[in-house]
């Protein structure tokens, strides 16, 4: 029973991580078609930002704003530099670019950050609470990364839904020609939906590394967790990224509780496939099941 | 007014428009006629930027649109409602009500968008529901309605009476016909479906394969057989 | 009208390919024979770069299957002949390089039966999984496949009829680095005889055709899931033995040796060549083989550490990728004739802004 309960609180938050890290893998996806795999090392070099200031002896709380704006400003630049200059609608050289930049960045940070394994501080105690005799699995980073990822989704709710930002992104995402036509800039939305999805991104970095050691690959596995993620909600819904991040949290943590964690990435594996062959069009869609 | 002069775009390396050049009045409606392929839908997207022309020019009163980017002509005043697929079926109907909305740079509050609702009953039903469940008839009120929004002077509608059933288009038509009158509104109207077209239509231009045949009064295009049997299909 | 190269090459295409194979051979066993041990080994490591690349390529470029996922099967190949020759009495080396291409069809048909209904993020998405999670089983199995460590792998003793024939030849004794890479390009070339035929083949049409025109196909009777499981598999199975290949070389089997990174960097290889062609998948292999070395001394020479300039070949490999597929999507040297194309075609046609199809 003790296990378990460590085991459900575990998932539960890394679930959360990895459903923000399938809201942007989403974001970017409604708006470009695009899954941008290079998400991955995006993360990790701002978290690198981020360990280097503290490192030198500023607070978390410097590095941790560091990295998430550098997060945005890199979203940004990668899209404007790069992606925007794709042409022609072939899905292989989407994915092939996006893959392009995730060695580039990759080698970039093990060039400029080295390879070594490097510890990463997290700003909350990383021992469960007290609770009479017995410890649970909750640790105060536990609250922290769930509390985080619970604001954050709160902010683009409210961006998206109450604003006429918000609501221009969404058009722009859509249809872009009826958004042109509606005096909408759909450059600059897709701008900006590339930089908040890098900044959702970061923090699922800075989560991630909290507490735990930090290598130019150490996010390899997370871009895996949150694409199943996004495709469990069905690629296209940012709830349904939410969820999708926390039932793959569960899933993953029982099994690695229970049978090893070195089969973590299998079972993944195993869902996906699950999922994509019984109901392609994610858990949560009623709609046409979407040809994948 | 809204003037166009020797206009010439295309594809690629296919010339879809071949120096047309026509004048939509004030207060009038102009209906853009012509088989498939004559070049209307491409007229009105060169017309609103979507196509860059490779000749001629496009003048709004004293503004050239010529080389005004799409996303700048609703600002400028021109509303560009597309064919068929106009309608963001993601978003409700009131969230694409408020996106027609955005341009102007004075906001209104509310009353605008009872205005759409008072010119539209069927749509204040739906206000929140989502834009995909509505009718093919429902979407063009949706869509024309969020054209409104944004107080255009010129209006430009492609096949506003595509797959409707002809009581519904007798219903925009007349609504049409309505807005022209009231807001002295321009519309340039293009339609496969010509009878009805030049029976609400000020002026008529003829179309085909890209170049312009004839440009004349509703009534006179209405009354030669000949130009009808040719290429009207009535 | 004969060409030159009919005439020398053969007319059809399996002559043709016969005769540049010949030619190959010779080509490999004088580049071996001159050179020392240290680039036998580099010519053993492009071999099977060359055949995991020509693998991939015919299934990217000729099918229009995405797969990160190629490390993978390259693990199952290695770990596949690294089990085989650890007995006392080891495996005979070819039936062992046939096990680890057969292990790897197996787990090819497994994965290409899921893959044919995935396409674009999602094909790849999955196969990136699964580039993720099989390193994490040696780890799981510890007893039976190393753990983390890896199984060690004994390289076979070279056949005294073999080594007998290379003397015969050229007059020199065999080392075990030299047969290694004899017997990875003798594999190499037979692998891209059966690839360049099969590519030429009615099965190489069909696999165009779903390629290009998914519906046209299926309306001309393809079978658009079978068409895609075998390429899947066809590929799968190169991987296979290209990884037996590199367990051979590297004398060890082991999780890090096929990490993500690898997957990546296959892809970029045959990016860099060009899609769907076999000559540019032995480019990328070279590439892969070469680059690294003349890099990381340029960047030693720039005052970086070992190991930051081992990072050097990786950034550029990714650099150019990234530039070839926005500039020229048809690799270099289709990019260089699509130029042309669209300078030729440029005179006097009116422009559009847009992409969208003409639209009357």
């Amino acid at each position: 029973m003790q296990q378990l309960i460590t085991t459900v609180l575990t998932g539960l938050t890394l679930g959360m991580v990895y459903a923000a890290f399938a809201l942007a893998l989403v974001l970017i996806w409604r708006a470009t078609r695009i899954v941008n795999f290079a998400q991955a090392p995006m993360a990790m070099i701002t978290t690198y930002l981020a360990l280097v200031l503290i490192d030198a002896g500023l607070s978390y709380w410097v590095g941790f704003a560091v990295a998430l704006v550098s997060g945005l400003l890199l979203g940004a630049l990668v899209e404007r530099l790069v992606v925007r200059h794709l042409t022609g609608s072939s899905e292989i050289n989407a994915v092939i670019l996006t893959l392009g930049l995730f060695i580039v960045i990759h080698a970039l940070a093990a060039l400029v950050f080295g390879s070594r394994y490097r510890s990463f501080p997290a700003p909350f105690g990383l021992r469960g609470f007290q609770v009479g005799d017995t410890t649970i699995a909750l640790t105060g980073f536990g609250v922290f990364t769930i509390v985080s990822v619970m604001v954050v989704m709160g902010l683009l709710v409210l961006l998206f839904r109450g604003t006429d930002l918000g609501l221009k992104m969404r058009a722009a995402a859509f249809d872009q020609e009826i958004s042109r036509l509606l005096g909408v800039r759909v450059g600059r939305m897709l701008t900006l939906g590339w930089a908040l999805a890098a900044l959702v991104g970061s923090l699922s970095g800075l989560l991630i590394a909290g507490g735990g050691l930090v290598h130019p690959s150490y996010m390899d596995g997370v871009v895996v967790y949150g694409f199943v993620a996004a495709v469990l909600g069905g690629l296209e819904s940012p709830p349904g990224a939410v969820a999708g991040g926390l039932i793959l949290g569960l899933a993953l943590s029982l099994v690695s509780g229970y049978v090893g964690s070195e089969l973590v990435p299998l079972a993944c594996l195993v869902i996906l496939m699950a999922v994509l062959l019984v109901r392609p069009g994610g858990l949560f869609s009623h709609v046409r099941a979407r040809r994948v | 007014m809204l003037a166009v002069e020797d206009l010439t775009a295309g594809y690629g390396p296919v010339t879809a428009l071949d120096g047309v050049s026509f004048t939509a009045a004030r207060g009038q409606i102009t209906a853009v006629l012509g088989a498939n392929g004559a070049g209307k839908t491409t007229l009105l997207r060169t017309i609103s930027g979507l196509v860059r022309p490779s000749r001629g020019s496009v003048r709004l009163g004293e503004h050239d649109l010529t080389t005004v980017a799409a996303e700048r002509m609703a600002r400028l005043g021109l509303a560009h409602v597309p064919e068929g697929r106009g309608v963001i079926t993601e978003l409700t109907v009131e969230e694409n009500l408020r996106l027609g909305r955005l341009v102007r740079l004075r906001r209104v509050g509310a009353g605008d968008l009872d205005r759409a609702y008072a010119l539209f009953p069927a749509l204040a039903q739906r206000r929140r529901q989502s834009a995909h469940v509505l009718s093919g008839g429902e979407r063009q009120m949706l869509v024309i309605a969020r054209a409104l929004m944004a107080e255009p002077t010129v209006l430009l509608l492609d096949e506003p009476s595509l797959g409707l059933a002809p009581r519904i288009v007798v219903q925009i038509f007349d609504l049409l016909a309505s807005l022209v009158a009231d807001d002295g509104l321009t519309v340039v109207l293009v339609e496969q479906n010509a009878r009805s077209a030049l029976s609400i239509a000020d002026r008529g231009v003829v179309l085909n394969l890209g170049r312009l045949v004839v440009s004349d009064t509703a009534a006179a295009l209405a009354g030669d057989e000949q130009l009808r049997h040719a290429y009207l299909g009535f | 009208m004969a060409t030159l190269a009919d005439r020398v090459l053969g007319r059809t295409p399996l002559r043709r390919h016969l005769t540049l194979a010949l030619l190959g051979l010779v080509v490999v066993v004088v580049v071996l024979e001159s050179t020392g041990q240290f680039r036998n080994a580099q010519f053993a490591a492009m071999a099977y770069y060359g055949i995991a690349a020509g693998g991939l390529t015919i299934l990217i470029g000729l099918n229009g299957q995405i797969s990160l996922g190629h490390g993978a099967f390259m693990a199952i190949g290695a770990y596949t002949a690294a089990l085989l020759l650890r007995g006392d009495e080891p495996f005979a080396l070819p039936l062992v390089l046939l096990a680890a291409a057969g292990v790897a069809l197996a787990a090819g048909a497994l994965v290409g039966v899921a893959a044919a209904r995935l396409h674009g993020p999602y094909l790849a998405g999955a196969t990136l999984a699964l580039a993720v999670a099989v390193p994490g089983i040696p780890v799981y199995f510890g007893e039976a496949l190393g753990g983390e460590q890896g199984l060690t792998v004994r390289v076979p003793r070279i056949p005294d009829w073999f080594a007998d024939a290379v003397f015969f030849v050229t007059g020199q004794d065999m080392s075990s680095s030299r047969y290694l890479a004899y017997v990875g390009w003798l594999c190499l070339i037979v692998t891209f005889v059966l690839l360049a035929n099969l590519a030429r083949s009615r099965v190489g049409r069909t696999w165009r055709a779903v390629r290009d025109h998914e519906v046209a196909a299926e309306l001309a009777g393809i079978d658009l899931g079978r068409a895609r499981v075998l390429a899947f598999v066809v590929s799968a199975t190169c991987a296979g033995l290209a990884g037996g290949l590199l367990a051979l070389s590297a004398r060890i089997a082991a999780p890090s040796g096929f990490t993500l990174t690898l997957s990546l960097l296959l892809l970029s290889a045959i990016v860099l060549g060009g899609l769907g062609s076999l000559t540019g998948a032995l480019i990328g292999a070279a590439l892969l083989t070469f680059l690294p070395q003349l890099v990381t001394g340029w960047g030693q020479d720039l005052g970086l550490s070992d190991v930051r300039a081992a990072e050097l070949a990786p950034l550029i490999y990714g650099l150019v990728t990234v530039l070839v597929v926005l500039f020229a999507p048809a690799g270099i040297a289709g990019g260089v004739l699509a130029a042309r194309r669209r300078r030729a075609a440029h005179h006097g046609s009116p422009s559009a802004r847009t992409d969208s199809e003409a639209r009357p």
